[in-house]
């Protein structure tokens, strides 16, 4: 394909209410394959939910989410929508995964486990090939020599890059970053920012990033959409929506965060 | 009351027949807990409540009556229903499937005590359902509950004896036909309370070495 898919992954009408709290409010919006999104806004304001809701760890109350001309928790039979099957569901899956604010390493599992235990079982790569390459994963993220460390050996900015490390081994087309260093102090999330960057520079994967480190949301991402209250009130390069938003709640929000670091 | 110590130890060959028995039904017994818990663990976690429902029902029954009861109730049953079982085999199986209620619940807390976030991230990483269960989240479950899956080997154990009302002939068994014999009862049953009490210590300094290299949880 010589032109980007603008549509890669779409969400349409997506609703979704936690008891009375609604949380997206007919939220449609679409992002294109191999571009970095950023989603930004006040917590509460939806941006983990719609992350959690393409990886499958929480659905949708109404509304269709796309990836790549497949609908994640639909099937076409004939002109008609259904509900998804186990086995779609888990198709469609396959081409995203996450990275967690809190990580969730395999505590049972050592570092070179915890990257090749997917491609393994998941992908059935041979036992040697998944270890080569994940050992070059791990070298990428900083941490050729921990291969045999356990999990709780690590400091969070280490395991946050085992994780990182783990995400790639699965070879995604669309990778999920849910506030990956809200957990680490800024020295250890300083060095987790340089690995993302370096992958946002040497891969085509497509990002969606929830994060309050503004910086790099600047760096890397093509789009930041801002959140509020369960609606995108702005959507817009980060050159722009940076030194220039144009609504006055991405100006608030903005300062707000700017005088916390 | 005169006690002497000579019919205790003459007492002893009987108990070690008697203690071959109960650490038979035991070893069984216990196998059968261990499997039939996790399934009920298992089954009472099913999103299907046509499963979940009746197998908690099940299991609720079944730790609410006793083991006395059940123990009759299988001797007399199964062989109505074509299954020949010795007592023994019999008396086995009830005691499993009493303690596997018990071992459920235990393996029920293990499981809850997987952080939630270790289901995301095997959805994450697409892991299959069995592989979820095998790889990440049994792994850490079980080693959290081995502390309390050991103290029910000897809970067991010590519900041997109920066996003799369906004609399992273990220590107090032992004790009590020799007593019948000699019409001494007080030194019979003293050796057979002795063998209970020191297998148990045993048993739960066994458990505590298992416990010491299995119970583990790195976090």
């Amino acid at each position: 394909m010589t032109t980007t898919n603008g549509e890669f992954i779409t969400f349409d009408g997506v609703h979704k209410s936690f008891g009375k709290n609604v949380v997206l409010d007919d939220l449609s919006f679409s992002v294109g394959e191999g571009e970095r999104v950023t989603l930004i806004g006040p917590s509460g304001s939806g941006k983990t939910t719609i992350l959690r809701m393409l990886m499958t760890l929480t659905r949708p109350d109404r509304g269709t989410i796309g990836v790549d001309g497949d609908y994640l928790y639909h099937e076409k039979r004939g002109d008609q929508l259904v509900p998804a099957s186990d086995g779609h569901i888990r198709k469609v899956r396959s081409r995203i995964t996450m990275v967690f604010q809190h990580f969730n390493l395999f505590p049972n599992m050592k570092v070179l486990r915890n990257v090749t235990e997917a491609p393994i079982h998941v992908l059935g790569k041979p036992k040697d090939e998944a270890e080569a390459r994940g050992k070059e994963l791990l070298e990428l993220v900083g941490l050729g020599d921990k291969l045999d460390a356990h999990p709780s050996q690590l400091s969070g900015g280490q395991q946050q890059r085992v994780a990182i490390a783990r995400a790639l081994a699965v070879d995604p087309d669309v990778l999920l970053l849910d506030e990956v260093t809200s957990a680490l102090d800024p020295e250890l999330a300083a060095e987790v920012l340089d690995v993302l960057r370096d992958i946002a520079k040497t891969t085509d994967v497509t990002m969606l990033l929830v994060t309050h480190a503004m910086k790099f949301a600047r760096d890397v991402s093509h789009r930041v959409l801002m959140f509020n209250e369960g609606r995108i009130i702005e959507d817009a390069s980060p050159e722009q929506l940076f030194n220039e938003p144009e609504h006055e709640r991405t100006k608030s929000f903005l300062r707000s965060v700017i005088d916390e670091t | 009351m005169n006690f002497e110590w000579s019919g205790v130890w003459d007492a002893m060959p009987t108990m070690l027949d008697g203690l071959l028995v109960a650490l038979a039904a035991t070893g069984i017994g216990y196998v059968i807990a261990l499997v039939l818990g996790l399934v009920f663990a298992f089954l009472r976690r099913s999103d299907n409540r046509w499963v979940s429902m009746p197998v908690g029902f099940l299991v609720e029954f079944i730790r609410s009556t006793p083991l006395l009861v059940q123990l009759f109730f299988f001797f007399y049953v199964l062989p109505l229903i074509g299954i020949s079982a010795s007592p023994l085999a019999t008396g086995a199986f009830a005691l499993g499937l009493h303690y596997a209620t018990y071992t459920s619940e235990v393996y029920r807390s293990g499981i809850d005590g997987v952080p939630p976030g270790q289901w995301e991230a095997a959805t994450a990483l697409n892991l299959s359902t069995r592989r979820t269960w095998t790889n990440v989240i049994l792994p850490q479950a079980i080693p959290r509950v081995v502390p309390a899956l050991g103290n029910y080997v000897i809970a067991m154990f010590k519900d041997t004896p109920q066996l003799l009302a369906i004609t399992v002939v273990e220590m107090l068994g032992g004790a009590i036909a020799i007593g019948s014999e000699t019409f001494r009862y007080s030194e019979p049953i003293a050796a057979a309370g002795l063998v209970y009490l020191v297998v148990a210590l045993l048993m739960a300094w066994v458990a505590r070495v298992v416990e010491r290299r299995y119970g583990q949880v790195r976090v």
